[in-house]
C-alpha cells in the first residue's frame, strides 16, 4: 500500500511566495465593525439600550408621575402576561417557526382552569393542573405536525389558533367567571394577580408594586435564558433555527427538539393563562385576543431573528418593556393612543433592519 | 319602578302586537350581529330566535368575525337578498360604511331595522330598535351626582370609553353621563373636549377587562385620588375594579357602568358597581322579528318612539343604594330581567 | 492486509431508478481512497450508504470486519465513522467549540451536570483547541467566535477537525475543496494529510482530478451504480481516470494492480 504522497501540483508553486494567511482567525476591524460584532455577539444590546433611552426621555418629559417606583413596576405588571408569552415565542422564533396560537392557548387554559373548577367542582390545583396540561398538549399537537408531518409551523399555528379559539368559544358558551366568585371558591386561580410593595405609605398606597405575575415573568425569563445557553438542548434549539439540515448531519435530533419547543410554548402559554386570571380577577374567555400578535412585537423589537438562530430571551423581555414604556409614557402625556401604534410600528421596522444589518457581521 | 321601563317600551310593544303570527309561510329573516362572542349578541340571537320560532318564521344569523368587522356584514346582507329574505335585523359594525349596502336590501324590497347601534344617517334603515344610550348614561350620572352629595363638587373622575374611533354608542354614554353628572359638556357628538377641572383623564378599553385594567393603572398613575370611575360596560367595570383592589382603593371609588348583563349585575349585589343602566337585548331582537313579520304582512314599517327618531327598547338603573330623584330597580330584580 | 471498511454487493434503488447496482467497496488502513465518477455515476448514493444517511436495499456493510446496521448517520457515528459533509453541517450562529461538540456535549460533573444539565464550556474550548492545534490549524484567538465570522477555508478547518476529534475509525469526506479558491483548498489538502498521518484512513469523494492525485493512494472509479475498478494514481494518468470514468475506455485494457 502506497503511503507516500506527491507534491502540489506545478502551477501552485508561485503560492509558496505568497503570504499564507488563510487560516488566521484575527481581522483588523473598524470601529462601525467592532461595534457591528459586538452587537452580533450579544444581540439584546440594542433593545437594552433602546429601552433605556425611552425611559430616560419620558422620565424626563413627565417627571416623578413617570420616573416613579410606581409607575415603573406598573410597566413591568403591565407587559407580564405578553412578557412570559412572548417567552414561549421566543423558543419557537429561535428554531425559525412562529407560533400564531400563543394567545388562544392561553385563554382556554385558563377557561379549562375556571370552568373544570366551577363547572365540574374539580379541585382548583386539579383544574389548574388539568389547564397547563391542556397547553402544553396542544403545542405538542402542533410540535408533531411541524416536526413529523413537515408542515410550515405558520399554517399549523395559523389552523391551531382558529381551532383552539373556537373551541374556547364552544366551551366557555361565553361565559365569564367573575372575580369575586373565584376569589371566595378558588382564590389559587388568582395567585398570581397577589401583589408585595415595597415602600408604599400606611394605607398599601405608591412604591414599588410587584405582582406574583411580573415575578414569574422574570423568573421564567432568567431560567429560560440559562436553558438556552448553558444545556445542549439550549444550543440546539439555535441550531435547529440556524440550519436544520447542518444539524440533523451534525447529530442534533432536530425532531425531538422541535417537538420539545412547541410543547414547551404550549405550556408557558397556560402558564401565561393562569397569570392572566390573577390579572383580570375573572375568567375571561374573550381575553388575550391579541397575545399572538404582541408577543412576536416584543419578540421582534428584542432583536430575535425571524429567520431563527439567532436573539436571546432577554432581548424579548427589554423588547415587552418597550412597548409597555412606550404605551404607558404615551398614555401618561394624553396623546392619541393611536401615535402609540405608529411609534411601535416604526420600532419594529427598524428592529427588523437592525437585524438584518448585524447579519453582515458574519459576511 | 318597573313600570318606568315598560312605559318605554309601550310604544315599541303595540306596534308589535298589530303583527299576526300565523301567516308566516317559508318566511325567511336575518339577523346580523357584530360578532357571535360578545354575551350581548349570543342573548340577542336567543330573543330574536324565539320569537322567530313562535311566529313561524326561519331566521338565519350571521355575524363579523371581530367587532369591526364590517367585511362580513356586507357579505351577509348579499347572502340574505340572495336568499329572498322578508327583513334584516343588523347591529352594524361600521355604521356609516355598511350604508350603500343596506340600501340595495332596502331596494330589493327587504325590510331593514337597525338593532342596538344605529345607523348613520339613522334613516338608513327603516327603524332602529335600540336602547337610548344618552339616557343610560344620564341615569348613571344623575345617579353618581346624588350619591356622592357634596363631595360631588370636587369630584375627581376617570372616564373609561370604549374606543379611539368614538363609536355612537361610546359618545352617548360618555355625553350623557357627564350631562346627568352635571359637567357642561363641549361638542356633543364627541368625547373627550369638555375642560372641567374634576376629569382627571379619559382613556379607552375596547371594552374588556384587560382594557378596563390597563385604562384604569394608567389614570391611576396621572392621579391617584379618583373617586368616580365611568366605564363603557360591565367587563372594562371589572378590570378597572381589580386595578383599583390591587393598591388597595376598591372600597373608596364609585364606579358606574351601563349594560345590565348578568355578571355585571351581580356585581352591582356584591359592591363592585355602585350602579349601571340595564339594556334589554332579549326585548330588542323580539320586537326587531315581530317588525319583520308585520312588514311582510301588510307592508307596515315601525314607527319611532315619541320624541326619538328611534324605537327605545327602554333602559332602567340598577342600584342597591336607590337615590332621591333618579328611578332604579335592585339587583334582585335586574338579575331577573338580566342577560348573559 | 484486510480492508477497515467493506461493502459487498450494495443495491439501492429508487423508484425505477437503480442508484447502487451491487456495488463493492474497500478501504484500507491508513490510506487516502479518493473516489472519483461522473454526476449521476452513484457516488453521493455509495457515501451515504456508508454514513448511514440512506438504508441499502442489499448487501452488506462490514466495519473492522463486524458486520453494520447503519439507521441514521448518528449510527454511524457511533460506530466510529465520522462525514465532513460538503455543506459542512456547521451551524453559523454557534461558536467554534458549541459546533465541535454539538449534538455531543460534555456536561458539568456532580449537580450542576446531572440535575441542572449544564454544559462543560472550559473543558469543551478546551478540547476543541487541542484539536485544532493538533492539526496545525490554529492561530485561533477565540474558540468562542461564531463560525459565521470564518472563512470557507477556516469553516472546512473546522468541519475536518470535528470529524478528526471524533472518528475512531474513518473518516470520509465530501467535496471538501469544491467551494474554496486555491489557497484555501492547499490549505485543505495539507489537512487531510495530516488527518492521515494521524492514522485515520479517508474516503475522499472528489470532482477535482489534480486534488484527487496529488494526495490519494488509490482511486475508485465509479460508474453506472458500482465499482468500475481501483486504479494507482501513481501508474495511471488522470486521462486514464477520465477516460474510465466516461466509459471511454474499458478497465480490461489497463494493468490492473490488485
Amino acid at each position: 500500500m502506497a503511503t507516500e504522497t506527491h507534491g502540489p501540483q506545478g502551477f501552485e508553486a508561485a503560492l509558496n511566495r505568497s503570504p499564507d494567511s488563510v487560516a488566521e482567525f484575527e481581522q483588523r476591524r473598524s470601529f462601525v465593525q467592532q461595534a457591528r460584532h459586538l452587537l452580533h455577539q450579544t444581540p439584546s444590546l440594542v433593545p437594552l439600550i433602546v429601552l433605556v433611552v425611552s425611559v430616560s426621555i419620558f422620565g424626563a418629559l413627565l417627571g416623578q408621575k413617570f420616573f416613579s417606583a410606581f409607575t415603573l413596576t406598573l410597566i413591568l405588571q403591565q407587559v407580564a402576561i405578553v412578557g412570559i408569552v412572548g417567552a414561549a415565542q421566543t423558543l419557537v422564533v429561535l428554531t425559525a417557526g412562529i407560533d400564531l396560537s400563543v394567545g388562544a392557548i392561553m385563554v382556554l387554559s385558563s377557561v379549562i382552569m375556571g370552568q373544570f373548577t366551577f363547572r365540574y367542582g374539580i379541585p382548583a390545583p386539579l383544574s389548574v393542573l388539568c389547564g397547563l396540561a391542556a397547553g402544553a398538549g396542544i403545542g405538542f399537537v402542533n410540535g408533531t405536525l411541524v416536526a413529523r408531518m413537515k408542515l410550515p409551523p405558520f399554517i399549523v399555528t395559523l389552523g391551531m389558533w382558529q381551532i383552539v379559539l373556537a373551541a374556547n368559544f364552544l366551551y366557555s358558551a361565553n361565559e365569564t367567571i367573575r372575580s369575586q366568585d373565584i376569589s371566595a371558591q378558588a382564590p389559587i386561580l388568582q395567585f398570581f394577580g397577589n401583589t408585595f410593595r415595597l415602600g408604599a405609605d400606611e394605607a398599601g398606597r405608591g412604591g414599588a408594586g410587584f405582582t406574583y405575575g411580573a415575578v414569574l415573568l422574570i423568573l421564567l425569563v432568567l431560567v429560560i435564558a440559562y436553558v438556552l445557553r448553558q444545556t445542549a438542548w439550549g444550543r440546539h434549539v439555535y441550531a435547529v433555527g440556524d440550519d436544520p439540515d447542518a444539524a440533523e448531519l451534525a447529530g442534533v435530533q432536530t425532531r425531538n427538539v422541535l417537538v420539545t419547543v412547541y410543547t414547551l410554548s404550549g405550556l408557558i402559554c397556560a402558564l401565561a393563562g393562569w397569570v392572566m386570571i390573577g390579572r383580570l380577577g375573572s375568567v375571561s374567555p374573550t381575553a388575550g385576543q391579541f397575545a399572538n400578535i404582541e408577543s412576536i412585537t416584543a419578540v421582534v423589537i428584542g432583536g430575535i431573528s425571524l429567520f431563527g438562530g439567532r436573539g436571546s430571551v432577554l432581548g424579548m423581555l427589554f423588547g415587552a418593556l418597550i412597548v409597555g414604556v412606550f404605551s404607558l409614557g404615551l398614555k401618561l402625556m394624553g396623546t392619541d393612543p393611536q401615535w402609540t401604534y405608529l411609534l411601535i410600528g416604526m420600532l419594529i421596522i427598524a428592529a427588523v433592519a437592525v437585524d438584518q444589518w448585524i447579519r453582515k457581521a458574519a459576511a | 319602578m318597573t313600570q318606568f321601563k315598560f312605559a318605554l317600551m309601550g310604544g315599541a310593544a303595540a306596534l308589535a302586537l298589530s303583527a299576526v303570527p300565523a301567516l308566516a309561510q317559508d318566511m325567511t329573516a336575518c339577523l346580523i350581529t357584530k360578532t357571535d362572542t360578545n354575551p350581548f349578541f349570543v342573548k340577542m340571537k336567543e330573543g330574536a330566535t324565539a320569537k322567530a320560532q313562535e311566529l313561524g318564521i326561519t331566521l338565519k344569523s350571521y355575524a363579523g368575525r371581530i367587532d369591526g368587522d364590517s367585511e362580513s356584514q356586507v357579505a351577509a346582507i348579499e347572502t340574505c337578498i340572495a336568499d329572498g329574505a322578508k327583513g334584516i335585523l343588523i347591529t352594524a359594525s361600521d355604521t356609516k360604511g355598511i350604508v350603500p349596502s343596506v340600501q340595495k336590501a332596502r331596494e330589493a324590497g327587504l325590510l331593514v331595522i337597525a338593532l342596538d347601534t344605529p345607523l348613520d344617517p339613522i334613516d338608513a334603515a327603516d327603524g332602529t330598535f335600540a336602547t337610548d344610550n344618552f339616557l343610560a348614561g344620564e341615569l348613571i350620572g344623575k345617579w353618581a351626582r346624588a350619591r356622592m352629595g357634596d363631595e360631588a363638587g370636587d369630584a375627581r373622575i376617570a372616564l373609561l370609553n370604549l374606543d379611539v374611533s368614538q363609536p355612537s354608542v361610546d359618545v352617548l354614554r360618555n355625553q350623557g353621563f357627564l350631562q346627568g353628572f352635571g359637567i357642561e359638556l363641549g361638542d356633543k357628538t364627541r368625547w373627550g373636549d369638555e375642560d372641567d377641572a374634576r376629569i382627571v383623564g379619559q382613556e379607552v378599553t375596547q371594552g374588556n377587562e384587560e382594557g378596563g385594567r390597563r385604562a384604569m393603572e394608567s389614570l391611576l398613575a396621572q392621579d391617584p385620588t379618583i373617586n368616580l370611575v365611568h366605564t363603557i360596560n360591565e367587563p372594562a367595570a371589572a378590570g378597572a375594579y381589580e386595578a383599583l383592589k390591587s393598591i388597595g382603593r376598591e372600597a373608596d371609588v364609585l364606579i358606574v357602568s351601563v349594560d345590565g348583563g348578568c355578571p355585571g349585575v351581580q356585581n352591582v349585589k356584591d359592591g363592585v358597581i355602585g350602579a349601571t343602566s340595564q339594556q334589554y337585548p332579549l326585548q330588542m331582537a323580539a320586537l326587531g322579528v315581530e317588525a319583520i313579520a308585520a312588514f311582510a304582512k301588510d307592508g307596515t314599517k315601525p314607527a319611532a318612539s315619541e320624541g326619538k327618531d328611534f324605537t327605545d327598547t327602554g333602559v332602567a338603573l340598577v342600584t342597591d343604594q336607590p337615590v332621591e330623584g333618579v328611578e332604579s330597580i335592585d339587583s334582585t330584580k335586574g338579575a331577573e330581567l338580566c342577560w348573559g | 492486509m484486510e480492508p477497515i471498511l467493506k461493502a459487498r454487493g450494495l443495491v439501492k434503488r429508487y423508484g425505477r431508478v437503480t442508484a447502487l447496482d451491487r456495488c463493492d467497496f474497500d478501504l484500507y488502513p491508513g490510506e487516502i481512497l479518493a473516489v472519483i465518477g461522473d454526476n449521476g455515476a452513484g457516488k453521493s448514493s455509495l457515501i451515504k450508504a456508508l454514513s448511514g444517511a440512506i438504508r441499502v436495499d442489499e448487501g452488506s456493510i462490514e466495519l473492522d470486519g463486524r458486520p453494520m446496521q447503519f439507521a441514521s448517520p448518528l449510527d454511524a457515528r457511533e460506530a466510529g465513522i465520522e462525514t465532513v459533509y460538503q455543506n459542512l453541517a456547521l451551524s453559523p450562529a454557534l461558536s467554534i467549540a458549541d459546533n465541535m461538540f454539538l449534538g455531543r456535549e460534555i456536561r458539568k460533573p456532580g449537580f450542576m451536570g446531572r440535575w441542572l444539565r449544564a454544559l462543560d464550556r472550559p473543558a469543551m474550548e478546551q478540547k476543541a483547541r487541542e484539536k485544532l492545534t493538533e492539526l496545525g490549524l490554529m492561530t485561533i484567538q477565540n474558540i468562542g467566535q461564531a463560525v459565521e465570522t470564518l472563512s470557507g477555508g477556516q469553516r472546512q478547518g473546522v468541519a475536518v477537525a470535528r470529524a478528526a476529534a471524533f472518528g475512531s475509525k474513518v473518516v470520509i469526506m465530501d467535496e471538501p475543496t469544491a467551494a474554496l479558491g486555491v489557497k484555501e483548498s492547499r490549505r485543505v489538502l495539507e489537512l487531510i494529510l495530516d488527518v492521515k498521518r494521524r492514522g485515520l484512513p479517508i474516503v475522499l469523494i472528489s470532482h477535482n482530478m489534480p486534488h484527487v492525485f496529488e494526495v490519494a493512494d488509490r482511486v475508485h472509479v465509479h460508474r453506472l451504480g458500482r465499482r468500475l475498478c481501483v486504479i494507482d494514481p501513481r501508474r495511471h494518468s488522470m486521462s486514464d481516470a477520465v477516460a474510465l470514468m466516461t466509459g471511454a475506455m474499458a478497465p480490461e485494457s489497463l494493468n490492473e494492480f490488485a
